[in-house]
């Protein structure tokens, strides 16, 4: 199915038209409800019909902000958090697909160690933090081993049940000739796959950042999740608000980065596909 | 022409928790080169527990198969084998699948590569070689497959089933189009079949086997007297409904 045809019959022009006047209004209407938002919120704290102090307000927030760039501080902290984020999301991705491999290599060791995987997945993360500190000492280390506790059990699950479910009729043709072990695995298991791959990648981005928010309200001397900590312990709801609200941002073109891998990987072969 | 596939008292019991499955019994045959036999049987006799330990890819617990002069003791180099459904890889071009065994056997050399490419044209897929399955319709997906078995250049090609996940229409158009790259090929070929015409219009000798535990019930030698044999043909002969009546009583008595 292919637009880039010229002659498209009047029913198509006015479709596609309709297609797109619909995508416009999604967005509009998107933004005008986060302008509505932040609006009535000023107004509201403006009025006093709410309390500036508890709930911050918006004008208050950016002069957060400014405040926080003129002294330096603003990119060291998103710096930091984003640095310990993604540091423990790549180890995190990767060695959950290692181990989740070595698992689906040997059967003997995933039988072995099934409980003890189930056990450390319904354990609460956040109770090893006192652990790892005492360990690992109070800095981003401790951080970005905080956020893989919570990321890793999770990828290394999730991987060895795709990997698990690969279809047994495609690695018996692989097998027909003669196929190692090693090679039904990079033939077969891996290239298959991919899209179980990428849900991981997704779902593991999301991990890393409760992983390193977690850490640094446990330790950290710098970073987002400091600032939110910091902002509360000196009732300073402004800084709060303003860090939460970068917090968003952050994660959310993570996220995009995410997707576009994603698309990068999949998509070109969608794009072959129908060439 | 001299026998190349001898199965000689080959029996076979799986084990699991739950018990003892004894899926054939006793089984003896020999193949002649160039020749096109079919297996047929009630489900679950045990058809596909047969073809694979002749390719290798499981030990029967009795007797042995020799391929060739020799046993087969792990996967043969000797057999292709083309399964039920064609398994084309959807994250590989037509020409990466057709190399793909090549590319397991680590025989992904110029002149095997050629013989593929030759292959693609002779069967008329070599415009297609850089299309994803996807684009191909159903019967050009089981000749790549067909293609991707040829180009190990194996001897002897067991075919499980290998038709059946097409519509009757394609199904028929497939049989006759894969019988005769078969034939072009001068490969011999075992093919498992529930269906009883299509066994009989391809094949020299249809073997028919018993209910679980499978043992060999009878084998019927099928002649045409058709110049150019072709599947389409035969289905047309006189004899055709001689030896569907008689196979087919044959199976019914077992079921
Ligand atoms: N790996 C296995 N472990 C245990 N039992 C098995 C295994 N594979 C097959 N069986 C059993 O052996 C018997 C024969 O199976 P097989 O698949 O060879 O039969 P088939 O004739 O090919 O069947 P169908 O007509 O359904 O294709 C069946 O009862 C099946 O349940
Ligand atoms: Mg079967």
């Amino acid at each position: 199915m292919s637009d880039t045809g010229l002659n498209l019959s009047p029913e198509r022009i006015a479709y596609l038209k309709k297609v797109k006047l619909q995508k416009t209004a999604t967005w509009l209407v998107r933004l005008l409800i986060l302008v509505l938002i932040f609006a009535l919120w000023e107004l509201a704290a403006r009025l006093k019909l709410i309390d500036a102090f508890i709930t911050s307000q918006p004008s208050r927030m950016i002069k957060t902000l400014t405040n926080l760039y003129n002294a330096g501080d603003l990119f060291v902290h998103i710096g930091v958090t984003c640095l310990e984020t993604i540091v423990g999301f790549i180890i995190g991705t990767l060695m959950g697909i290692f181990i989740a491999v070595l698992l689906w290599w040997s059967e003997f060791a995933s039988r072995v160690l099934e409980p003890y995987l189930v056990v450390l997945n319904s354990l609460p993360k956040v109770a090893l933090g006192p652990i790892f500190i005492i360990w690992i000492g109070a800095g981003p280390s401790a951080i970005i081993v905080m956020a893989l506790a919570i990321s890793l059990i999770v990828t290394i699950l999730e991987m060895l049940n795709a990997f698990i479910r690969t279809d047994e009729e495609k690695i018996k043709l692989v097998e027909t000739f003669g196929a190692s072990r090693f090679q039904v695995f990079l033939k077969v298991v891996l290239p298959s796959n991919i899209p179980a791959m990428i849900n991981a990648l997704k779902v593991n981005v999301g991990l890393s950042w409760v992983g390193v928010i977690t850490g640094e309200f446990l330790v950290s001397k710098a970073g987002l999740g400091y600032l939110i900590v910091y902002g509360g312990q000196v009732f300073q709801l402004d800084l709060v608000m303003t860090s939460v609200i970068i917090l968003a941002i952050a994660a959310a073109l993570m996220y995009q980065g995410v997707v576009l891998i994603e698309k990068k990987l999949v998509g070109n072969q969608a794009a072959q596909k129908h060439s | 022409m001299g026998e190349i596939v001898n199965v000689e008292k080959v029996g076979m019991k799986y084990q699991s928790l739950n018990g003892e499955i004894n899926a054939i019994e006793d089984i003896s045959f020999s193949v002649e080169k160039g020749e096109y036999v079919s297996i047929v049987g009630p489900s679950g006799c045990g058809k596909s527990t047969l073809l694979s330990i002749i390719s290798g890819l499981l030990k029967a617990t009795m007797g042995r198969v020799v391929i060739g002069g020799e046993e087969v003791l792990k996967n043969s180099d000797k057999v292709g084998y083309m399964l039920q459904k064609d398994h084309l890889f959807d994250w590989r071009t037509i020409y990466q699948n057709v190399v793909l065994g090549l590319e397991v056997r680590k025989i992904l050399n110029d002149d095997n590569r050629r013989y593929a490419i030759e292959l693609l044209k002779t069967y008329g897929l070599y415009e297609f070689k850089d299309k994803y399955p996807s684009q191909l319709s159903g019967g050009m997906r089981q000749r790549a497959a067909l293609i991707r078995t040829l180009a190990v250049k194996p001897e002897i090609l067991l075919l499980d089933e290998a038709f059946s996940a097409l519509d009757y229409q394609t199904r028929l158009a497939v049989t006759e189009d894969i019988y005769s790259i078969i034939k072009n090929e001068n490969k011999t070929a075992i093919m498992v079949t529930h269906d009883i015409s299509e066994s009989i219009s391809m094949s020299d000798r249809v073997i028919v086997l018993s209910r679980r535990p499978a043992v060999v019930s009878s084998i019927h030698s099928i002649r045409f007297d058709c110049p150019k044999r072709t599947p389409l043909k035969c289905r047309e002969d006189p004899n055709f409904r001689e030896y569907f009546n008689t196979i087919w009583k044959e199976l019914d008595v077992h079921v």
